[in-house]
């Protein structure tokens, strides 16, 4: 465009594009929005000196102020661990009965054994702890493996048929699938195991299956069927079923037997938040 | 910079009356000349004397002490609690108001006190009109404080325009340069006061002056200073116009029998010069003088009738009254008048005020109404709380022999400012036992040792047996402090189990 055009009603200069006799006017930026503009890439340039910004091969430059978010992270950590290390020590220090009786360390080893949960535990027991089938209930009063603080520091350390020498050790065995038993027997004993948690069953088939329990079942979960905790055998008279309480999830289990597997905690978290751990366990309700 | 003074024939400079000196003021603001956008004209208030100007700067000094002074009042509250009686304590999330300590929790009392303010705002407007925008609104005083400051260093309207005019020399200079560091200094003490409602003020000041206080109030400081500086020095009226909801709203709530600073034009019409020896019949008193534009901070010509930009302060009428005085004719042509008065009297009736209308019966019995349930609410405000939760995750627990377990999370508060031993029992239920974690097993109502200013988690567990349990249950947990006979119960409920 050789010669500006200056449109009359606006005195703004035009793009010199016209469409249908409609001219497009070149309106200046306002100067506060051109000014800010540059301030703007100016500021750029300054904040590529100072903060990293640049990416390269297999680094980036790292700016004047040496910036790094995850340094900070780990600083901040860091500075929230040294500002709980002395309770953290106190924990560490204290029996497992006298955190119950300290207000203070109590509502430490609770507020810190509610996170350590839900990191580390709530995949499989539930968030609050209620379990889920094969996945134990830690709310109720109902132990495998015994529910006093000791039992269940125990348990978080070493693991059920975890891969630790000290684990927890109990295997309940297949009788169907390894053909030890034959079905009907099976088909017996479920009747059995349904009479001695106080429902109706088939008296001929509980007649049939009482020597079948003693000799196959009675070592693991005592001749009255009221389980054992040195074996992690669950009491069969309670209400409580780890793996369902129908003649058919019974069937399964002697059939299958099934056994969960919890990993050993000893050697992943530290001694302290083991201690908050059992701690917040046994306070969920059925601690004894 | 140029000067805008728009000069037509009837309203050439020179002598209005006998002894008034016609202004060359323009409402720069008015209706005709307004349009959707344009850049500001500036406005040149020039002083006015008289009762309403006495009355805005007693307004000034009164409001500005209170702003000033009231975080240095101490109260005390007892060792460990802070001895200022105002006191926003972010960092511990208290606020405290002389003799009243409001915890998060009871923000609903924030929330009466704004409740409170805004029918106190109605109800003001609804009988005095706009007293608060023309007397006692922050954007008001700071920026009448601003025009003080540049009166006294550039000189009074005239002289003003005059130095804004003028080249670049070492006067203009020297007086641009004092104005804008005394409203530097002013802004600055602003900002500096705002953050000792949030801090001890005598750490903070001290902290403040060795550099030792923190990023953060160093930037509130710095924040408040810029925004005092441009909304008093630069934006001034453009806050009210532009940026203030409240002349809006007010616009929508006002009524005919409201009073507001009012032209009258029944009296002031036809307008006029007047030359001396000349007599007042087949005219009104109004010379046109234009002494009513040239003194308002707002732009506009109260003549032009009600408006949204004029904040009721009244200089306008001291400006009339003075001119009123030199030509011999009866005060107030301008005046807190109503816009009914002026329809009565135009139709020959006598005037009267209304101040009982049904919006001033039903703001004032809302007024009262608030008030009295904030008084009872803070005179009977409990030092000790309960709040209770119940587990929802699980709901409920099962227990071998049928049993039904429910875990409740209890928060004991103790808003005192010493240690107390409340004592927590549960009621109104048939429970096999209640365990509270850390005391074990429970049969009748328990201590609970609850620091100062603190609060206590508790969790807290219900059995009930299988051959008690109903489909619902209700149960009581009662904290009562049996030295002082006070006492708080909390209803919850017991889940007993899914539905079968």
């Amino acid at each position: 465009m050789s010669k500006k055009e200056i449109d009359d009603v606006s005195g703004t200069q035009t793009t010199g594009h016209e469409w249908d006799g409609i001219k497009e006017l070149d309106t200046p930026m306002p100067r506060w929005w051109l000014g800010l503009f540059w301030a703007t890439i100016v500021w750029a340039i300054g904040y590529w000196i100072v903060y990293p910004a640049w990416p390269g091969i297999s680094s980036y430059t790292h700016g004047l102020l040496d910036h790094s978010q995850r340094d900070r992270v780990t600083a901040d950590v860091a500075s929230l661990k040294a500002a709980r290390a002395d309770r953290e020590k106190a924990l560490g220090r204290a029996s497992l009965s006298d955190i119950q009786t300290n207000p203070d360390l109590l509502q430490f080893a609770m507020a810190a054994g509610k996170t350590a949960f839900g990191d580390n535990c709530a995949g499989c027991h539930g968030a609050g702890g209620q379990g889920a089938p094969g996945y134990p209930n830690l709310n109720d009063d109902v132990w495998l493996w015994g529910g006093k603080l000791g039992d269940i520091e125990h348990t978080i350390t070493v693991g059920v048929r975890s891969t630790s020498p000290q684990t927890r050790q109990s295997e309940m065995p297949g009788f169907g699938r390894d053909g030890i038993l034959k079905p009907a027997q099976i088909d017996d004993l479920v009747e059995y195991v349904v009479h001695v948690s106080d429902r109706s069953a088939d008296a001929g088939a509980v007649r049939r299956a009482t020597p079948l329990f003693a000799d196959n079942c009675a070592a693991c979960h005592g001749p009255a069927g009221r389980g054992n905790r040195t074996m992690g055998a669950p009491n069969l008279t309670d209400n409580e079923w780890e793996y369902g309480s129908t003649r058919d999830a019974i069937k399964d289990q002697i059939w299958n037997g099934h056994g969960g597997v919890m990993p050993t905690w000893g050697g992943r978290l530290s001694p302290e938040e083991i201690k908050a751990l059992a701690v917040y366990v046994h306070s969920l309700g059925g601690g004894e | 910079m140029t000067v805008h003074t728009v000069i037509s024939p009837d309203k050439r400079p020179g002598l209005a009356a006998e002894g008034v000196v016609r202004s060359d003021a323009a409402a720069t603001n008015s209706a005709a000349s307004r349009k959707l956008y344009k850049s500001r004209v500036p406005i040149y208030p020039k002083e006015a004397e008289g009762q309403y100007r006495s009355f805005k700067w007693a307004m000034m000094a009164f409001t500005l002490s209170i702003y000033y002074v009231v975080p240095w009042l101490r109260w005390d509250r007892g060792a460990g609690a802070p001895n200022q009686a105002v006191l926003v304590d972010l960092a511990h999330e208290r606020f405290y108001f002389f003799f009243i300590e409001i915890w998060p929790q009871e923000v609903y009392y924030i929330t009466g006190l704004l409740i409170l303010s805004a029918v106190a705002l109605f109800l003001a407007n609804a009988l005095f009109g706009r007293l608060w925008c023309g007397f006692s609104c922050p954007q008001t005083v700071w920026t009448d404080l601003f025009i003080w400051v540049e009166t006294k260093i550039e000189g009074d309207r005239n002289a003003r325009i005059r130095l804004a005019a003028a080249p670049w020399n070492a006067n203009k200079i020297a007086r641009r340069f004092s104005k804008h560091a005394v409203w530097l200094t002013i802004a600055g003490a602003t900002g500096g006061a705002w953050v000792f409602y949030y801090n001890d003020a005598p750490t903070l000041l001290h902290q403040l002056m060795n550099g030792t206080a923190s990023l953060g109030i160093y930037s509130a400081v710095a924040g408040l200073t810029f925004t005092t500086y441009t909304l008093g020095g630069f934006m001034r009226e453009q806050v009210c116009t532009y940026m203030c909801p409240w002349p809006r709203i007010q616009a929508a709530m006002t009524d005919t029998e409201a009073l507001s600073v009012t032209y009258r034009r029944d009296r002031g019409e036809p307008r006029g010069s007047h030359k001396k020896g000349q007599g007042w019949e087949g005219r009104g008193s109004c010379v046109d003088c234009n002494q009513c534009v040239a003194v308002c901070p707002m732009g506009i010509d109260i003549r032009d009738g009600a408006q949204l930009e004029c904040i009721n302060c009244g200089l306008c009428i001291d400006a009339c009254d003075d001119v009123m005085a030199k030509i011999g004719q009866p005060r107030r042509l301008i005046a807190y008048d109503t816009e009914a008065n002026i329809l009565r009297r135009q139709s020959g009736e006598a005037a009267r005020y209304r101040f009982v209308r049904p919006r001033t019966i039903l703001y004032a019995g809302v007024l009262a109404a608030v008030s009295a349930i904030m008084l009872v609410t803070l005179t009977f405000r409990h030092t000790l709380d309960l709040d209770v939760v119940r587990d929802r995750n699980p709901d409920f627990v099962r227990l071998a022999d049928g049993a039904i377990r429910n875990g409740y999370t209890l928060k004991l508060m103790n808003r005192t400012n010493r240690p107390q031993t409340l004592w927590l029992g549960v009621t109104g239920i048939k429970a096999k036992h209640i365990k509270v974690i850390g005391d074990g097993e429970i049969t009748e109502p328990v201590a609970m040792r609850v620091d100062a200013d603190r609060v206590r988690t508790v969790r807290v567990l219900i059995t009930v047996a299988e051959s008690e349990l109903h489909s619902s249950h209700e149960l009581t947990f009662v904290l009562s402090d049996q030295a002082r006979g006070e006492s708080r119960a909390v209803k919850a409920i017991f889940v007993p189990g899914a539905a079968q």
